[in-house]
């Protein structure tokens, strides 16, 4: 545990320090006087609303840590994944996928009796009861083939659907978009799966730390976006709108 | 010109945000819900379409068709995954790369190798696309199962290509793009050659891509590295300036107009909200727009501003990258330097408005204009078209034709000008819009027909 939380301090700091080099060399930049053909100010009516602007006070020190990312993507991340797809098999892959993602029905259960989705508590219950039975320690998935879907709920959505405001966008180092109260929920959620360490599974993890490697890097798998893939220059721009439009999504469902 | 966007939002917000993976009980699902929707529109379309018997591609409408594509039941059988690698080449090795484009640094392309001697097809992507854009892996995957080797190309107007491979970084130019190109094609082959035994040559490409892969089998008449035996245009635009023109006004469907557009945007999302709502699972991969529209078929008007909104979102990048790198203060100050943590909103807002007319108006005709200052507009736009290439087109028997009655880049005449000029070098299909049909299995089995030999009649 203290090695998990010593290598999580130095990413933090790399970012950090990433960040404030690129903050720096970012205010040599100016923003010109000689007027374009076509300036904002000439061509907005007043008060015009834009979807697309999301509260965003840290953005050059998240635009920074969005930079620390996608380099570390293409040097480390991906070059990993590429590998772990190279030499674990199809069928391989999907267990293990299959088994992580049968243990966040715990968080589902906890943060749906915390919002009162009585249903939807004893849904994540009742997949738990029977994937991690019947589908062998979560490696099958027999409820969805049954239709019972899985419907995630993690401590964010709890924090938003008893009011709590998202807060200021943020880019976290490595785990990508978030904001303060996804954060928050993100540092709740994984305090509790330590701290209570249901079935051993978190002193399970710590005594087997390779598991831990192998729970990221089959995250990252399954995430299939890949920075700057799109070549839109506002990338940034348009991921941060897309987070922020799916947790609402999210939360009001 | 450009579903690609669109496509890429969702996709982009499956992906980032999606991180459960589609198990064995999910493909099972999704053939019995294949299976229920196949028989529904069996039904559906035995009682609407009596006019166009045998061509079974679903929407009549050529909006619907552009946006939505082709569901999964309707589209030709493909492989799964194939052998496909992504290849970095670097073309210009004495550019210097302003800092907020730091990660285009090299162009990025791919590969699918086949292992025996086979013929080789380079595809080129339409407006704004990336190599790896939807339809370019549904071709990828078409040409490689009919035993083609593939190397996938950006669009000439994809910021990557603009970055790294454009001699003069502002695309839109019919015979620059067929130039720069060529050039890539040839860097690419020396880079990728060795590894491969390759019988022929081939190029095609899918909307403005269409257009630029005639350009470059005429340049190639004269260069000869490849001695191009077939190429295929499929939904090309007739005058780039006429079907620009087109898709930078759809904007302007956005009910109450483009002021109106966060209202507009609102409602969208409330929309989505309430499927999102009551769905117990929404399958964000290929068929979701089709799930959403047969639960809520929008209006016309709607699926219009959509699509002009993503013709827009393509156009901002294209013109923002440009006119950062030429510095011809479009919407940046030339005297401005950007840096990868500076706030692009208000670029972002002005590009969208700006469109591509009007890149092409202040930006485009301007930087040829030094080059031949007495260039006219009238003489750009014709350039810039088939009309251009006419008699090449008419005469030379290796370029074939696909597109649809209903493709919404063309302007009134513009099909009759196809029909003219290709004869029977052109399928024309009655329906499918603008490129809505391409992964149609009669369109898939149609493009190989014509690479491996030719059409009937021909």
């Amino acid at each position: 545990m203290k090695q998990t939380l010593l290598l999580v301090l130095i990413v933090w700091l790399l970012a950090t320090l990433s960040a404030c080099e690129s903050t720096r060399d970012g205010q040599s930049a100016n923003l010109g006087t000689e007027l374009a053909v076509f300036e904002l100010s000439d061509i907005e009516k007043e008060g015009t609303v834009y979807p697309i602007d999301v509260y965003d006070p840290f953005e050059p020190v998240n635009r920074a840590i969005y930079k620390f990312n996608a380099k570390f993507d293409r040097a480390i991340f991906i070059p990993i994944v590429e590998l772990y797809e190279f030499v674990a098999p199809t069928f391989a892959r999907e267990r293990i996928t299959n088994a992580f993602s049968n243990l966040t029905e715990l968080s589902t259960f906890a943060n749906s009796i915390l919002q009162a989705k009585f249903p939807r508590a004893s849904r994540a219950l009742m997949r738990f009861a029977v994937n991690s039975t019947v589908g062998i320690a979560g490696l099958f998935d027999p409820m969805t083939a049954l239709k019972v879907n899985q419907q995630p709920e993690d401590l964010g959505q709890t924090l938003g659907a008893w009011g709590a405001g998202e807060g200021p966008y943020l880019v976290l180092p490595i785990l990508g978009p978030s904001n303060l109260r996804d954060a928050v929920g993100l540092v709740g959620d994984t305090a509790a799966y330590y701290s209570l360490d249901l079935f051993g599974l978190a002193t399970y993890e710590n005594d087997h730390r390779a598991l831990l490697g192998l729970k990221v890097v089959d995250m990252r798998h399954n995430l299939g976006f890949r920075y700057h893939e799109t070549g839109s220059p506002f990338e940034y721009e348009l991921l941060r709108l897309l987070y922020t439009e799916k947790r609402r999504l999210d939360i009001s469902k | 010109m450009s579903r690609a966007p669109l496509a890429w939002i969702w996709s982009q917000l499956y992906k980032a945000l999606s991180v459960r993976s589609h198990c064995c009980g999910m493909a099972m699902l999704h053939l019995v819900f294949s299976g229920l929707v196949s028989t529904a529109f069996l039904i559906f379309a035995m009682g609407t379409e009596a006019g166009a018997q045998s061509y079974g591609y679903p929407f009549v409408n050529a909006y619907d068709a552009t946006v939505i594509g082709t569901p999964r039941v309707f589209a030709a059988k493909l492989p799964d995954s194939i052998p496909r690698q992504e290849v970095g080449l670097t073309i210009f090795p004495e550019r210097r790369m302003p800092e907020i484009f730091w990660y285009h640094d090299k162009l990025r392309f791919s590969v699918v190798r086949q292992r025996q001697k086979a013929p080789l097809i380079f595809n080129i992507a339409g407006t704004g696309a990336s190599h790896n854009s939807r339809l370019m892996q549904v071709m990828e995957k078409a040409f490689y199962q009919a035993g083609y080797h593939v190397i996938s190309l950006p669009s000439p107007t994809h910021s990557n290509f603009i970055t790294t491979a454009s001699q003069t970084q502002v695309p839109g130019l019919l015979a620059d793009d067929a130039r720069d190109l060529y050039r890539v094609m040839q860097a690419a082959y020396k880079k990728v050659g060795p590894s491969i035994k390759v019988s022929e040559f081939y190029v095609t490409g899918y909307s403005l891509g269409g257009a630029q892969a005639a350009f470059a089998a005429k340049l190639d008449e004269q260069i000869g590295a490849f001695r191009f035996k077939k190429v295929l245009m499929i939904n090309p635009p007739v005058s780039l300036y006429n079907s620009v023109g087109i898709l930078d006004n759809f904007i302007n469907a956005i009910p109450g107009g483009p002021e109106n557009f966060h209202v507009f945007y609102d409602e969208l999302i409330e929309r989505f909200s309430v499927i999102y709502r009551e769905e117990d699972f929404l399958d964000f991969t290929d068929d979701f727009l089709y799930t959403i529209y047969k639960k809520q078929p929008p209006k016309e008007d709607e699926v219009k501003a959509v699509i002009g909104l993503a013709f827009r979102f393509t156009s901002a990048n294209l013109l923002f990258t440009s006119d950062v790198l030429t510095r011809s203060g479009l919407v940046v100050r030339r005297d401005a330097t950007l840096s990868s943590t500076d706030n692009l909103m208000d670029y972002f807002k002005v590009s969208v408005r700006v469109g591509f007319l009007n890149y092409i108006d202040h930006l485009l005709f301007p930087y040829v204009k030094k080059r031949r200052p007495k260039l006219r507009l009238e003489q750009l736009i014709e350039e810039n078209s088939l009309y251009a290439i006419k008699d090449y087109l008419q005469n030379t028997g290796k370029i074939g034709l696909m597109t649809n009655e209903d493709d919404i880049i063309l302007a009134s005449g513009e099909i009759d000008f196809l029909r003219t000029v290709f004869g029977r070098r052109a399928k024309i299909y009655v329906k499918g819009g603008h490129l809505g049909n391409l992964a149609y299995r009669d369109n898939i089995a149609d493009m190989i027909a014509f690479l491996d030999g030719g059409w009937p009649g021909q």
